[in-house]
């Protein structure tokens, strides 16, 4: 079991948006989260990453199981490509980042400083931390904002590889990863039907 | 954890890391003092403790929003937040690395210019340990006070207001063992409150911080 998520209740800005989502994650297996804008998304993946406390409910995995990939690829624009990949690496006690730039096509600007990559070839660095992570189950929200096909395909056959490993992947994207083995899951039936009023938001929530 | 004061260190002696800023502000405000109390020797050696521990204390000032804001707007932060490594060691290493690029370049700078203060010589020593036990706690509770701040936008107003009373005691202390060694008298006990203040934040405020920035990542 790579995932369990047992009737979740998420709020953002003190306003719960999803409620009573229920999923569950295999070794091998990967789910699309699909939805509007301002469904919910970005807060069910943050939750489930733990940098968010549900409103109700129970996020189950594995101790040290996750690496959450956001909006932001937490790049420094003064290192360059590969320090900021060891960096990273070595948060997560791994040592070799050579496959990682290999299976992003970053090995060519290894040597270059973040802040002169554009914006598709930060976007592969930040997705090639995962890769040195190390970690099971991938969180990762958006993950094809600015690649181009060559690169969204790249990222597919890493996600795919990464599931033949075993590994699994919750995802919020708009665009097809032409992942045949993926489950899509539309978070529209589960918005929150009425927020109760004075519900979060209150003084209480300081305390929470 | 290593990696991460490696990192620290690194960002900050690169270009753009704000590392010269504190020491630079610093050797201002000591080459302008003698200009605005005037050139007189017995007066300078007076005060020159006292506007030493101040300087060095605004100058540390200086460089705290950086902490964490740069952090939090390239989403390090969170990613560190859900890192293998305990977000109370993140704090303590980000402190640490503040003092390493701020406290630590000021103590040892801070005997230099004192003597454009006509610090007397006896002082140089008790100004420098004064210095050196006392800036580890401005770096921790400066690292607390971001932690505190860390989701506000312009939060360096903030920060100031929050950290300045936190700072008093260190800048009491700190300025009395200086004062009192430049003038021959027994430094033991406000050097003990001094190191005292320090070990007590640097036991404490990481737990506190790791709380605040989970709150303001939420």
């Amino acid at each position: 079991m790579m995932l369990s998520v047992q009737d979740l209740a998420v709020s953002r800005g003190g306003i719960t948006i999803l409620d009573a989502v229920s999923l569950t994650l295999q070794p091998g297996e990967a789910l699309v989260l699909r939805g509007p804008n301002g469904i919910g998304k970005t807060t069910l993946l943050r939750t489930v990453a733990g940098l968010q406390l549900p409103v109700s409910g129970r996020v189950e995995l594995p101790p040290e199981g996750a690496a959450y990939s956001g909006h932001a690829d937490g790049l420094k624009a003064t290192l360059t490509v590969a320090e900021n990949l060891t960096f990273w690496a070595r948060i997560y006690g791994q040592r070799d980042i050579a496959p990682a730039l290999k299976a992003m096509n970053l090995e060519t600007l290894a040597d270059r400083d973040a802040q002169n990559l554009s914006a598709g070839q930060k976007r592969r660095l930040g997705l090639a931390r995962l890769l040195v992570t190390g970690r099971g189950l991938w969180l990762l929200d958006e993950p094809t904002v600015s690649l181009d096909a060559a690169s969204v395909a790249l990222f597919a056959e890493a996600v795919r590889a990464h599931l033949k490993r075993g590994g699994a992947a919750l995802m919020a994207t708009h665009i097809d990863l032409g992942l045949e083995e993926a489950t899509i899951l539309d978070l529209a039936p589960f918005r929150a039907k009425t927020p109760a009023p004075g519900q979060g938001g209150g003084f209480d929530e300081a305390f929470a | 954890m290593l990696a991460l004061l490696l990192r620290d260190l690194r960002l900050a002696t690169r270009a753009g890391g704000g590392f010269g800023l504190s020491l630079a502000f610093f050797l201002i405000v000591t080459v302008l003092v003698p200009f605005g109390v005037g050139p007189e020797g017995g007066t300078l050696a007076r005060i020159a403790p006292g506007i030493l521990w101040v300087g060095a204390l605004l100058s540390c000032l200086l460089s705290l929003d950086r902490i964490f804001a740069l952090d939090r707007e390239d989403g390090s932060l969170d990613l560190l937040a859900t890192a293998p490594i305990p977000l109370e060691g993140v704090v303590a290493i980000k402190g640490l690395a503040h003092w390493l690029t701020t406290g630590l370049p000021l103590t040892l700078a801070a005997p230099v210019l004192g003597v454009l203060l006509n610090l007397p010589q006896s002082g140089f020593l008790w100004l420098t340990l004064s210095l050196l036990f006392g800036t580890p706690a401005l770096s921790v509770i400066g690292t607390f006070g971001a932690a505190l701040t860390v989701g506000l936008k312009r939060g360096g107003l903030l920060l100031s207001l929050l950290v300045l009373p936190l700072y008093i005691p260190t800048l009491i202390f700190g300025a009395e063992a200086a004062k009192r060694g430049a003038e021959g008298l027994a430094t033991a006990t406000p050097l003990l409150m001094l190191a005292g203040i320090t070990a007590g934040t640097v036991a404490i405020l990481p737990f506190a911080a790791a709380a605040a920035i989970r709150v303001n990542l939420r």
